[in-house]
């Protein structure tokens, strides 16, 4: 039964979903393929693609030093910025939610705010911040250590990766925040009372009742932490392109300057593939392990 | 008894405290832009932290008044990228949310399935060839060469919201409008569209925010500083102008301003279709 509105014309199905369609192969679907099929060539963009090279670009990615430590840098970001924001925006999810807390309003919108600052401005403040000759860096260093310089953390090979750590964090803790206080929302306040009526602590009412209740919270935000990771571009761009020395690199810069720095379609499109694949793969694992979990 | 309200309000002490110090963090970078714009060179590097002393207005007034950099310009266009955005997000996935929300026919799962296809795709992956796709359309340094992929790339997460909220308008409406000799489209436009509007809002607002704040988009795309839109002209800013710190800060905080009062006015919005598309999905 066609409900309503009877069988609808090939016509309407054309215009309503067309554009949608276009836009979307188009630009979408289309260049992930073409990322695919570039990924077996060695081509500059410009005339035609002839030189194939099988499968060489990828045993290239394979040995590339610099592929192993920008991947390397997406999994410690992904690991640690896990480790703080996941607790710290557990915890203040749990504060502002506490409907006695006054203010509670003011605090959720405020621990947001960076969220909603784009990447660039984000990373070009942090910049100046941790500015060895004007940041606030050089402030606290002056009372620390007067007599010494401030250090260049966003010049130094072993700090430029923290640096940038703690701006993912300031960045995106409030994002987490609020995917926690969503999650906490639909725990039943009835199971929180009738715990602590039958006499548990605050500790063990989180055990027991809140914390199983933000499984669902608690897994996104560790998926959009770790993919978010493996896509990370924008800030680390905005905060010295991945130097020096690809100390800051991400997998996702590193693409950018082999495709379109240097040209490096072929090479490019191998790199673009394999972040496509690690993400799926992922992805489906991750779902698998919840599956299983949940039977 | 007693010990009880003195351990809860060593809690709410605790609590206070540690909120007010996750404000600091936030604010402290927020307040050193705003007041570095304020203060000359000399002084930025002598007290980076402190309060202005003169206050120095001639780098916001010179960014204002056009003398230094591109604010105005650049402010413009990236409302223009971004309503041109919102604008094509809204009309195609409004049309194709509704036709697999309300119509039978055989490739609608299939179809919606595709669309998904987009939440796996990062653009990342896509830019090398966009880049290419792009040049070949000649759309290379145009606007709607940031507008279309941007559009493109959101549309995943626009029609799960869409589709989802449109198939919950009771089927009771649709056979009356069809009584009442409503065709599809009139049914689309008078009765789905105003009832929509609560999702509607929310896709607009998390389509401009996203399109205020994408950089790898422009970047891709623009070539010339008059199409720049305010993050890639706070990267060209200061690539070209490194030492005057107190510039660059004046610019930061005045395009960070329009960020800010887009989410305290609709913050309502965003939160929702963030935490909402987050957990349906």
């Amino acid at each position: 039964m066609y409900g309503g509105m009877g069988k609808p014309s090939i016509l309407t199905l054309a215009v309503l979903l067309g554009p949608a369609l276009i836009v979307f192969t188009a630009l979408v679907i289309v260049p992930v393929f073409e990322a695919a099929v570039f990924s077996l060539y060695k081509w500059n963009g410009l005339g035609p693609m002839v030189e194939f090279r099988g499968l060489a670009n990828y045993s290239q990615f394979i040995r590339d030093a610099i592929v192993h430590k920008a991947l390397w840098h997406n999994l410690i970001i992904a690991v640690v910025s896990l480790a703080i924001q996941l607790p710290l925006a557990m915890a203040l999810a749990l504060i502002v939610s506490d409907r006695r807390f006054k203010g509670a309003m003011f605090f959720r919108t405020f621990f947001f705010l960076p969220y909603v600052l784009s990447e660039v401005i984000t990373g070009v403040l942090w910049q100046f911040i941790y500015h060895p000759q004007y940041g606030l860096v050089r402030a606290i260093w002056a009372i620390l250590a007067p007599a010494a310089h401030a250090p260049a953390l966003m010049g130094n090979t072993s700090t430029v990766l923290w640096a940038i750590l703690v701006v993912i964090v300031w960045k995106y803790f409030g994002f987490h925040m609020t995917i926690y206080i969503a999650g906490l929302q639909d725990i039943p306040q009835e199971q929180i009372e009738a715990a602590t009526i039958d006499g548990a602590s605050g500790w063990q009412v989180f055990r027991s009742v809140t914390l199983p209740g933000m499984r669902t919270s608690i897994q996104l935000s560790v998926f959009f932490s770790i993919i978010g990771s493996f896509q990370l571009f924008d800030v680390v761009w905005a905060m010295g392109k991945g130097d020096p020395v690809n100390a800051g690199e991400t997998i996702v810069t590193y693409m950018y300057k082999i495709g379109l720095q240097r040209f490096n379609i072929g090479y490019g499109g191998t790199i673009a593939v394999c972040i496509f694949l690690i993400c799926l793969v992922f992805n489906l694992f991750y779902q698998k392990a919840l599956v299983r979990e949940e039977t | 008894m007693r010990s009880m309200t003195r351990t809860n309000r060593l809690m709410s002490a605790i609590k206070y405290l540690a909120s007010s110090v996750m404000v600091l963090v936030i604010a402290v970078p927020l307040y050193i832009s705003v007041m570095g714009g304020f203060k000359s060179v000399g002084q930025l590097r002598a007290e980076p932290v402190s309060v202005p002393h003169p206050f120095n207005w001639s780098q916001y007034t010179d960014m204002l008044a056009g003398k230094v950099g591109l604010f105005w310009l650049e402010l413009a266009n990236s409302v223009v990228v971004g309503l041109g955005t919102v604008a094509v997000v809204l009309v195609i996935g409004t049309f194709a949310g509704y036709a697999l929300a309300r119509i039978k026919f055989k490739l609608n799962k299939a179809i919606y399935l595709y669309f998904q296809l987009g939440l796996l795709f990062p653009l990342a992956v896509a830019i090398l060839p966009l880049y290419l796709q792009l040049r070949t359309f000649h759309l290379l340094d145009t606007r709607i060469g940031v507008i279309l992929p941007q559009a493109a790339f959101g549309l995943a997460v626009m029609l799960m919201l869409l589709r989802g909220f449109i198939k919950a308008i009771p089927m009771e409406l649709e056979e009356a409008a069809a009584i009442d000799g409503y065709g599809r489209f009139g049914f689309l436009f008078q009765i789905v569209v105003p009832l929509s509007t609560p999702i509607l809002a929310t896709t607009a607002v998390l389509t401009l925010v996203a399109s205020w704040n994408n950089f790898f988009t422009p970047l891709l795309v623009f070539n010339t500083e008059k199409k720049f839109t305010l993050p890639l002209g706070v990267m060209g800013y200061m690539g070209e102008h490194a030492a005057d710190w107190n510039l660059i800060l004046a610019f930061l905080t005045l395009a960070m301003i329009p960020a800010i009062v887009i989410y305290v006015c609709f913050q309502k919005y965003i939160v929702a279709g963030l935490t909402g598309g987050a957990i349906k999905g």
